[in-house]
């Protein structure tokens, strides 16, 4: 094998500029400033699965086998689907009410439109993507259905068309991004009876989120979920017991992405390593197969 | 050295008419996978999306035809023209291996058609994105590197062969070594694949070293994948065995494979993880038998010189580095996936089974044809030896 040494300096040189211009500052966060966002109040939940209702229609989502009026579904502990991007399930952490009685908490659950969301990091073709106004939205046109984004998020949230052969989709809330740019409100936040979601800015929700915990303490765990999770996400939660006793997955405070954009970029911003090797091995084979017999 | 040359065997034995059986019960597997969707031919679900399909035969796949890359590396790069009778071969196995690892992507993906559009979008945070990348650009770099060996036999008959082959040959080195900085890239990105779930992926497998983990391990399995193969495929067609190149190979062995069994227990301790590993439960077992028979056992097997000499003892020293490199990825994509939210764990259906035993039938019927027809092997036939 011999090189046309012409070719084999420009290929080296090439190598070693791209080594000098070098890589990587450390990682940054891409969350929006203010984005919009909902405050899940989990005390105020009456459990009354109208926002899944109105999440069905405003989304046009399949009819669901039983009703929304069925109430036996609380029996049984329920994830996010293809076909419902919101469930509401029963716990009962342990608070008794007045007649001794364990007393039910309900919580609804939904995508969290995490303010760096690793299924957005995770998307190959950038399918997923998180938008300024906060949403977290997914472009089906885009999307190759490699389901790397359910591998990526840590609520657990994505599902998906499995039962599709041909154009299967990733299903999640949509944070209603079609009612939020008309200027209305998340299906699910307008319908609730109790307002137990509050649709509005971050910042905004954050300061009643602590007006309503300092303004009853007894009532509220002293915890926002969101403000920090995941590096902190669009939806937050306050309640009266911490969310892991409400179903909720253990999160850590690092935005999930860092660490894999860190390693991914540190490697391959510019391209400075393969084309640092490929200088390398280059002239590795330059020298040592130069020297000796060289012939095939 | 002898030339490699076609081996004119008898093609149909009973060996072949088994892959052929299996082929065609994947064959039917897959049919049931595109008219019915993945929810019905698979046990995939929304807390596990990721199956054998992508554990075993696209990460495992890819670790496992590492031996392409690695021979290259010597011969080619590092000029250790002797073990140039291995490179053929394990060039081989690396194009058909690649070629089914996109297949099996294909087949997994619940879009396949769109399987084109990372080409055209784009994004550098994922380290899928950059596998798929290296993983399409390294299959068309192993097909051309293929092409003087197809040329060989082919050429004088399909003129377009010939032709490329002659036009390609100069800038050959720059294919031999793209095929390197590839492979390097994407072996450690299958790796960082993981690193974005912290929450789900077992403590025993979740560490931002995986990249590095993850390149040691397939520059430690190259060789001993090329040692087992070769000697399967000596056995089977009655061929020399080769042992004067696999012998001194395996040396390198000890050094690629004593490095990623260091790392791999420096970060255990040093995560303080290791205990872990002896809680009796199936993740904590499973990680005994990949590191213990996997890692350790083969590499103190490698020290003796009487088991690199010994056919058998090298053999079944590589098998179980082989096997413990399949086992690893099938751990970190699969065992240790645990998602907070599962309540089933995931076992695959008949049918991810029989898909995936029908396409590794495929590359070694692929890997038998090529081989009796073109000049892929150099060992000479054992009766020739005789003479
Ligand atoms: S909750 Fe999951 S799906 Fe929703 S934005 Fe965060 S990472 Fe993405
Ligand atoms: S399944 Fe679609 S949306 Fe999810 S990561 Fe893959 S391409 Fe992106
Ligand atoms: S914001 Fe819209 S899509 Fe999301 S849960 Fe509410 S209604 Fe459903």
């Amino acid at each position: 094998m011999s090189i046309p040494r012409r070719q084999f300096l420009k290929t080296a040189g090439f190598g070693i500029a791209a080594m000098a211009a070098g890589p990587a500052h450390a990682w940054e966060s891409k969350a929006p400033d203010d984005p919009l966002g909902c405050l899940v109040d989990v005390t105020r939940c009456i459990g009354c699965r109208k926002c899944e209702l109105a999440c069905n229609q405003v989304n046009k989502l399949p009819e669901p086998e039983t009703p929304f009026e069925d109430m036996r579904v609380l029996d049984a502990k329920r994830r996010p689907t293809a076909g419902a991007y919101t469930v509401v399930n029963r716990y009962y952490p342990g608070a008794l009410d007045e007649r001794g009685q364990l007393s039910p908490t309900f919580v609804k659950i939904q995508c969290m439109h995490c303010q760096d969301p690793a299924c957005v990091s995770a998307c190959v073709t950038g399918a997923l993507s998180k938008k300024e106004n906060g949403t977290v939205h997914y472009d089906a046109s885009r999307c190759i259905g490699c389901r790397y984004c359910m591998v990526a998020c840590p609520f657990e949230i994505p599902a998906y068309d499995f039962h599709d052969p041909l154009t299967p989709q990733v299903r999640k809330c949509t944070f209603c991004l079609e009612r939020l740019e008309d200027g209305k409100m998340p299906g699910c936040a307008s319908i609730c009876p109790t307002e137990a979601i509050t649709f509005g800015r971050r910042s905004v929700l954050m300061r009643l989120a602590r007006e309503r915990i300092e303004g009853d303490p007894a009532r509220y765990e002293n915890h926002v979920y969101g403000e920090h999770e995941a590096g902190g996400t669009s939806w937050l939660y306050i309640a009266g017991q911490p969310l892991a006793k409400l179903g909720f997955p253990a999160v850590p405070d690092e935005p999930l992405p860092r660490r894999s954009e860190t390693i991914q970029h540190a490697l391959f911003s510019y391209l400075w390593s393969p084309a640092a090797l490929f200088a390398t091995l280059a002239l590795t084979m330059k020298t040592l197969s130069g020297s000796k017999k060289d012939k095939e | 050295m002898h030339h490699p040359r076609p081996i004119d065997r008898p093609f149909w034995s009973p060996g072949v008419l088994v892959m052929l059986a299996v082929m065609i019960a994947g064959g039917a597997a897959l049919a049931v996978r595109f008219v019915y969707g993945l929810g019905y031919a698979t046990n995939l679900s929304n807390t596990n999306p990721w199956g054998i399909w992508i554990g075993m035969d696209v990460a495992s796949g890819v670790a496992l035809a590492a031996g392409g890359f690695t021979t290259a590396a010597l011969a080619h790069v590092f000029g250790r023209h002797a073990y140039e009778a291995v490179t053929r071969p394990a060039l081989l196995t690396a194009a058909l291996g690649y070629t089914f690892v996109a297949i099996a992507v294909f087949v997994d993906i619940g879009r396949s058609w769109a399987i084109w559009k990372p080409i055209f979008f784009h994004n550098y945070n994922s380290a899928l994105f950059e596998v798929a990348m290296c993983v399409m650009i390294y299959l068309s770099v192993l097909w051309i590197e293929m092409i003087p060996i197809l040329a060989e036999r082919w050429g004088a008959k399909i003129p377009l062969l010939g032709r490329l082959d002659r036009g390609l040959s100069g800038f050959m080195w720059i294919f031999i070594i793209l095929g390197v900085v590839l492979s390097c890239m994407h072996q450690s990105s299958l790796g960082t694949l993981m690193v974005i779930a912290p929450t789900k992926v077992h403590p025993l497998w979740y560490t931002p070293f995986l990249p590095l983990l993850f390149l040691l391990s397939a520059f430690a399995v190259g060789y001993p994948m090329v040692i087992v193969e070769t000697n399967l495929a000596t056995t089977s067609l009655g061929l020399h065995d080769e042992m004067e190149v696999l012998a001194p190979l395996s040396r390198f062995t000890i050094v690629t494979l004593g490095l990623y069994m260091g790392l791999k227990i420096w970060d255990l301790l040093r995560r303080g993880a290791l205990p872990l590993a002896f809680d009796g439960s199936l993740a904590a077992n499973s990680f005994l038998v990949e590191v213990g028979l996997g890692v350790i056992l083969p590499w103190t097997l490698l020290l003796f010189p009487s088991v690199r000499r010994s056919r058998r003892g090298l053999f079944f020293a590589a098998l179980f580095v082989v096997g413990g490199v399949l086992l690893n990825r099938v751990n970190v994509f699969l065992v240790s996936y645990r998602p907070q939210t599962q309540t089933i764990p995931y076992f695959p259906s008949i049918g991810e089974i029989l898909v995936t035993a029908g396409a590794v039938a495929t590359i070694m019927f692929l890997y038998r044809v090529l081989t009796t027809h073109a000049p892929v092997l150099s060992a000479p036939k054992q009766e020739d030896m005789a003479r």
